[in-house]
């Protein structure tokens, strides 16, 4: 029967032709502007590592007390966003998580052997980092504790920046210069591409790219690397790179792994413990006051994803609710129209339900023709959108044309709002008295 | 014109006037908050700088190699640019308005630093910038040359002894508009005195500050910085910045070959790429509420060419009593209005809600009620442009033809 009123609906359309044609673009026009707006929200706050992310915790403790506190909202959302020196070198020699690393983003000037120097975007942190974040390397691997030890000056590079520096062999063994120093490879990295980069929100673009090259955070420290990223006192600190490493100057992030709720309660214990002793050394003069967030947590509070873009999404579910009642009201005309058609079927023997499963074909079929529209649509939103959406466009520029997940759920969003728009045109169609439509013939 | 046969008989299709006048709601809040948005990005894109930007142009320079006296390279530097043909002056400063990224201070009129501090952009400047830049001295004097002294990067910061405020920030820190000559303090250790207020300086995230207030707090310190990584703002003769951005990168290389320059832009495109995503939210909005307003249309013109085949009959029979073609093409005109009347008002009422409920969970800001105005006005006026064509329709039918016709209608 399903075939026959398959048929049905295709023979249809070429009736009411304007009629038909409305509603697919209607249905089309909604999906494809909805969609373009969701995806981008959609990428914007995927979970960028979803099988540890209720695993991963930023710290977080009142360093500055309650007086230098911005203005406005809960003492948790303006606490310090990241740490000053003496914070997460306490942290990381308690070692008190299963994995910790502290970091910093810093850059630094490649000088390859021939050609012109160029400056890099790198990262200062600790070998735990890779493992933390689960992320892959395509040869060799992170540096050793003994390396963070002596201070060496090794460097794990990112794919890009191993292919442009070593085209033709392998990277691993070689050395890079950066400002003039020589750093050992240890390992290079694979595709890598967390969006948002979660272990980074605080310094520049939370949608960009990871960085190029990656060296020991003690490394980094003892050759006097300042950070790329934001650097917030509160009161001046004494002069030169010692006054820098000892003043209340916040620098720095920290991140750690916590396996189960048990190891999040100490964990929380010892930050309260740690805030007690600061208060006791007489470093703060207020209670301890600490906080612990996972990824999802920390991307929330750290406002990843812009309100303009959760405007433009309500905005956009507005319109495709306008495209919708449009609908409603276009199919009530068009199965209006063929009143006569079901009065004749039903006249014949057909019952309510063989009445109500063919308008429902019908409206089936509408919905894949309005889908495949919609899916076009988006295609060409989206296009826009990497066109000209500036620092948003790191976030949409990874989502290919042809991700079959989010083209089945463009087509069947379609087919299900139009069949709920359609459920009422077709019980009203199938209210058809059979009698009245033959004596109004 | 009598109302109530109208009422009476949009009462029989109660359903399809419902689904027309929701709509009418539906678009009117939708254009009104999205108007309201656009305006907001607009007004945001429009907040001037306080630089001359038509003929400004920048270079971000990396010194690569010996850092043995930068401050010579960069002196020379400068003078290689101001040799150039057609370059009035040029600086080197560690950011400048719109860059995106820069310093800042806390400011506070103690030396108590639980006073509660401002924070304002902190440009290191000559007593040339104000020229270069093109900022407008309203009040005291520019530095002198004698104020001016090298501050090395990572040597210890001393805050000078003068400095130069942007009237936002003076205005925050002396309400009374006393600020010329007062002591502020940038440390805790020793005050500094405001020489000069600049009518405006926007601090260099000024494009990214979602909060009106705060992005014009800026403070210009008589100092040269001597770093590695500087910045190089070139004024030109009206009009010869585009040019001259090329000739500027080739001469600096020419004359260092060990350096990085990037981010080289004329000060236009460095304000458009700052913008550039409220610029592309705002068309995206245009975009969708200009669909949304073809698709309200379409679906009118759609319902009521189907309700005037419905009532064909109705109408000829009306024609045939004597019924003008003006009444028949008012008749609908009215029904629509009543129609788009009772959408407007649910509009209106969904309009101000929508803006509310986005104004308290998204912090975007309240809307001027003229935009409710506007979207009320622009949706009826489309409504009735939309009944137009099939209202001509049914006037034009002739009343035999009318008669003759049949069309059976689901009731």
């Amino acid at each position: 029967m399903f075939g026959y009123y398959l048929h049905l609906a295709l023979r249809t359309l070429r009736r009411n032709v304007i009629l038909t044609s409305l509603i697919i673009a209607a249905v089309g026009v909604g999906i494809g502007a909805y969609m373009t707006v969701t995806t981008v929200l959609i990428e914007m706050s995927g979970n960028p590592i979803p099988d540890k992310s209720g695993r991963l915790f930023v710290p977080q403790i009142d360093l500055w007390g309650p007086n230098t506190r911005p203005k406005g909202g809960t003492a948790q959302v303006r606490l310090p966003n990241q740490f000053t020196y003496r914070d997460v070198t306490a942290f990381m020699q308690a070692h008190m998580a299963l994995r910790q690393a502290a970091m910093y983003p810093i850059a630094r000037d490649v000088t390859p052997t021939s050609g012109n120097p160029y400056s890099q975007e790198g990262r200062a942190t600790y070998r735990d980092f890779f493992e933390m974040f689960e992320v892959p390397f395509k040869a060799g691997a992170a540096w050793s504790v003994q390396d963070e030890t002596d201070r060496a000056d090794v460097v794990v590079l990112g794919k890009t920046l191993a292919a442009r520096l070593f085209p033709n062999g392998p990277a691993v063994g070689q050395t890079v210069n950066l400002e003039g120093r020589e750093y050992r490879v240890t390992g290079v990295l694979n595709d890598w591409r967390p969006s948002p980069r979660f272990y980074d929100v605080v310094n520049g673009n939370a949608f960009a790219t990871p960085e190029d090259f990656y060296i020991p955070f003690t490394t980094a420290i003892s050759h006097q690397i300042q950070t790329d990223g934001n650097y917030n006192c509160t009161a001046l600190p004494a002069s030169g790179w010692a006054g820098r490493l000892s003043g209340e100057c916040i620098w720095f992030g920290f991140w750690v792994e916590l396996p189960d709720a048990a190891a999040v309660r100490n964990y929380r214990q010892y930050l309260l413990n740690y805030a007690a002793e600061q208060r006791r050394l007489g470093r703060f003069h207020w209670p301890p006051l600490v906080q612990l967030s996972d990824v999802t947590q920390w991307l929330d509070l750290q406002h990843v994803i812009p309100d303009e873009v959760r405007v433009n999404s309500l905005l956009a579910f507005g319109f495709l609710a306008v495209c919708l009642v449009n609908a409603v009201g276009l199919m009530l005309a068009r199965f209006s129209a063929r009143a006569n058609d079901f009065g004749i079927r039903r006249a014949l023997g057909a019952s309510r339900s063989d009445i109500f499963l063919q308008c429902l074909t019908e409206t089936a079929v509408v919905g894949v023709l309005g889908g495949l529209l919609g899916l076009a649509l988006t295609e060409l939103g989206l296009a826009a959108n990497r066109a000209s959406l500036g620092y948003l466009a790191a976030a949409v520029s990874q989502l290919t044309h042809t991700d079959p997940a989010v083209m089945a759920l463009t087509v069947a969003l379609a087919v299900g709002a139009t069949l709920c728009s359609g459920l009422y045109p077709t019980w009203r169609a199938t209210r058809v008295q059979p009698a009245w439509q033959l004596k109004a013939q | 014109m009598d109302i109530i046969p109208i009422l009476r008989a949009l009462g029989r299709r109660k359903v399809g006037a419902l689904l027309i006048a929701l709509q009418v709601a539906l678009t009117i809040a939708l254009l009104a908050n999205s108007l309201s948005v656009v305006q907001q990005r607009i007004a945001h894109m429009q907040r001037p700088s306080g630089l001359d930007e038509a003929d400004l142009f920048t270079l971000s320079n990396q010194f690569a190699g010996s850092m043995a006296d930068l401050s010579a390279r960069i002196r020379s530097d400068l003078a290689q640019l101001r040799a150039i043909p057609g370059v009035v002056d040029a600086v080197a400063v560690n950011s400048f308005p719109l860059r995106g990224y820069g310093g800042s201070t806390g400011v506070t009129r103690t030396p108590d630093p639980k006073a509660g501090s401002l924070n304002a952009a902190e440009y290191a400047a000559t007593d040339r910038t104000l020229a270069t830049w093109g900022l407008r001295l309203i009040a005291g004097r520019n530095f002198r040359a004698a104020e001016v002294s090298e501050f090395h990067a990572g040597e210890s910061y001393a805050p000078p002894a003068v400095a130069i405020v942007s009237q936002a920030l003076a205005k925050a820190l002396f309400p009374h508009g006393d600020a010329l000559g007062q002591n502020i303090f940038l440390t805790t250790t020793a005050p500094t005195r405001i020489i000069g207020i600049v009518a405006r300086a926007q601090t260099p995230w000024a494009a990214n500050e979602s909060a009106m207030f705060g992005a014009e707090y800026s403070l210009l310190e008589p100092m040269q910085l001597v770093s590695p990584g500087i910045a190089y703002v070139v004024r030109t003769q009206p009009g010869r910045s585009t040019a001259l951005l090329p000739v500027a990168q080739q001469q600096l290389y020419a004359l260092d070959r060990v350096r990085i320059l990037s981010d080289a832009q004329t000060f236009p495109q460095t304000r458009a790429e700052q913008y550039r995503s409220d610029r592309s939210l705002a068309l995206i909005l245009v975009v969708v509420c200009l669909l949304m307003l073809v698709v309200t249309a379409c679906g009118i013109v759609a319902l009521t060419t189907y309700w005037v085949v419905q009532r064909r009959r109705y109408i000829g029979m009306r024609r045939a009593l004597g019924a003008r073609r003006a009444d028949i093409l008012q008749y609908f005109h009215v029904e629509n209005l009543l129609i788009g009347g009772a959408g407007g008002a649910l509009g209106i009422a969904l309009a101000l809600g929508a803006n509310a409920w986005l104004a308290v969970n998204l912090e975007t800001t309240r809307m001027n009620a003229t935009y409710v105005l506007v979207g009320t006005l622009v949706v009826m006026a489309l409504s009735q442009a939309a009944v137009l064509w099939p209202a001509l329709r049914a006037a034009a039918l002739a009343p035999a033809a009318a008669i003759r016709g049949h069309q059976v209608e689901i009731s």
